[in-house]
């Protein structure tokens, strides 16, 4: 692989609207949603009641964070994951794309290299933003700063979770090649499949829930281990990036197996 | 050993889809400085074969190479091969510039050559429209830019001329004619035989994945067995006797009749010894159609050849009805 192909993919990536969209529907609902909670917990701060997230709030600030926004903004990065892949396949783009890098592997790499360093670069900045944000609005109850232990990780573990899950969506959506059936995929795996899991009872189950890719990987954006987490953050992060390099090298052996 | 850079070689190429064989044991070659036409009906496989030369499609055996090389062990495939497949190899909300600019980039063709590519094709002025708004035509064109973006010695195109206009039609033949008078390889696919009568030198003939043809357009519209002979007579009715007597066949068209399995000059002696008057005895050379569809006549896929035939009115021998 060379510059010149980092450089095509990152051509191809700027060059279509979906990837402005995707982005800006992610920093947009991730720092809203995010200010939104935060600012309803502050309002409600001194009314009567149990406040599970007060006690959250000092156990584990960044959960709180980053919780909302993050959990539905990462959605945005899911889709793009997917399209910037499948995309190929559902225009026709990718035979332009395999004549121009007949072996094939090298395109998926600077694919994903591109892919992942616009995520990483997008996905800093919103964390940040949505950490200043919301500490800024709870400010007069709660004091968090990037100096408390576990918080700058925590930062800078949502940050990886986000890059990565951009990664494990892309791999999706080279497996599926088709985008709509990608994109249901990645969110069922997200959304869907981990809370039913965790209805099981038992030990087992509980276990195959911690290890779940995407409930193993948002852990890196805690600040410690909580009760009832199966996973570090950092053993977590490295379990969902296990599961992603697992799935982007089935990806790569099947685009170079599979008729294009 | 160096072979020469433009010339394509397929040997024994197979391609299996489930039960259906596409592509089957194809061996032949495309020599540079001619047009080459890749003829078969819809469904012979020519596109698999194109597909299957660059790589796109992988071969269930045999292999394929250009300038003695597999096409993905080219280092810059675009600077060696330029292809135009099927028209629609290109992300729609791409502007026509973008696409060209990435695969430029891919090879470390200068971003310029784009804008010059999109000159030759007449495309300068929507360079920066989105593609998908393109028409069919545009489209093609955009293709024909894409190929010809690392100048590259060989090109294979795919039906080319689907959905152009006819001047665009003129365009891309005079286009490949002057390509391949630069000493190039065009090796152009289509299953008009009256365009490749007017483009080809040189014919590759498919019907169901298997070679039927491989020789120059001239020779392949000898080899047909089909001629026939036009006659035109005020007595029409006794000539006819005449010929089906001596063992001709006979059909109608445009006021004469259309004789075959007897030689110009038999009719005229049969009509002469006869006194039969005749205004026109003309020797036809088949069509390339005709021999085309004589030659796919038993690899038509889904029975088409019997619809093929019924279109244009002109039956070949021994299926003739002699009234």
């Amino acid at each position: 692989m060379n510059a010149g192909l980092l450089s095509a993919e990152w051509t191809k990536i700027r060059s279509v609207r979906s990837t402005v969209w995707s982005l800006v529907a992610f920093v947009v609902v991730a720092i809203g949603f995010s200010a939104l909670i935060v600012l309803v917990i502050n309002n409600t701060w001194n009314s009567p009641g149990n406040h599970p997230n007060h006690v959250r709030l000092l156990e584990d600030p960044t959960a709180v964070l980053f919780g909302a926004g993050f959990g539905l903004g990462q959605l945005a990065i899911c889709v793009l994951g997917v399209i910037v892949m499948s995309s190929e396949y559902s225009t026709g783009a990718i035979r332009s794309s395999l004549l121009a890098v007949p072996t094939r592997l090298p395109m998926l790499a600077a694919k994903a290299i591109v892919f992942a360093l616009l995520d990483l670069v997008v996905s800093a900045v919103t964390v940040f933003a949505v950490f200043f944000i919301t500490t800024a609005i709870i400010r007069s109850h709660v004091s968090i700063s990037l100096s408390q232990p576990g918080v700058t990780q925590a930062c800078i573990g949502g940050i990886l979770y986000l890059t990565v899950l951009g990664l494990f969506a892309l791999a999706i959506g080279g497996l599926i090649r088709h985008t709509a059936g990608a994109i249901a995929t990645v969110i069922a795996l997200v959304l869907v499949v981990p809370p039913l899991i965790s209805l099981i009872p038992g030990t087992i189950a509980n276990h195959i829930h911690g290890y779940f890719p995407t409930v193993a990987g948002v852990l890196a954006g805690q600040t410690s281990q909580q009760a009832g987490d199966v996973l570090s953050p950092w053993q977590g992060f490295g379990v969902f990036c296990i599961w992603t390099a697992v799935l982007l090298a089935a990806c790569g052996w099947l685009l170079v197996r599979r008729d294009a | 050993m160096a072979e020469a850079p433009g010339l394509i070689e397929a040997r024994d190429l197979t391609k299996r889809f489930g039960d259906k064989v596409a592509v089957d044991h194809l061996s032949f070659d495309v020599e540079p400085g001619r047009v080459t036409g890749f003829l078969g009906p819809n469904g012979a496989g020519k596109s698999t074969t194109m597909r299957l030369i660059t790589g796109l499609d992988r071969p269930d055996g045999g292999s394929a190479t250009i300038g003695g090389l597999a096409y993905d062990q080219l280092a810059k495939p675009l600077t060696r091969v330029g292809a135009l497949l099927e028209a629609r190899s290109l992300h729609p909300g791409r502007s026509a510039r973008n696409h060209l600019l990435f695969l430029a980039q891919t090879q470390g063709v200068p971003a310029s050559r784009a804008d010059e590519v999109l000159d030759l094709v007449g495309l300068r002025e929507v360079a920066n429209k989105r593609a998908g708004g393109f028409s069919l035509g545009m489209t093609q064109r955009l293709g024909i830019a894409a190929a010809m973006l690392g100048n590259p010695p060989v090109l294979m195109l795919d039906e080319p001329v689907n959905g152009l206009d006819p001047e665009g039609i003129r365009w891309v033949r005079t286009f490949m004619r002057q390509l391949a008078s630069e000493g190039r390889t065009i090796f152009v696919s289509s299953h008009l035989m009256s365009e490749m009568a007017v483009t080809a030198d040189h014919l590759v003939v498919i019907g169901r994945g298997r070679l039927i043809a491989n020789c120059s357009t001239e020779e392949f519209i000898q080899q047909s067995s089909e001629r026939s002979v036009f006659v035109r007579s005020p007595e029409a009715d006794r000539l006819r006797e005449l010929i089906t007597g001596d063992g001709g066949a006979v059909t109608d068209e445009d006021g004469g009749l259309v004789v075959t399995g007897l030689a110009a000059p038999r009719i005229g002696e049969l009509a002469a010894s006869a006194s039969v008057v005749l205004h026109e005895l003309t020797p036809r050379l088949p069509s390339l159609e005709e021999a085309f569809m004589e030659m796919t006549a038993d690899s038509v896929e889904y029975g088409r050849a019997e619809h093929g035939r019924a279109e244009h009115g002109r039956a070949p021998l021994g299926e003739s009805t002699a009234s």
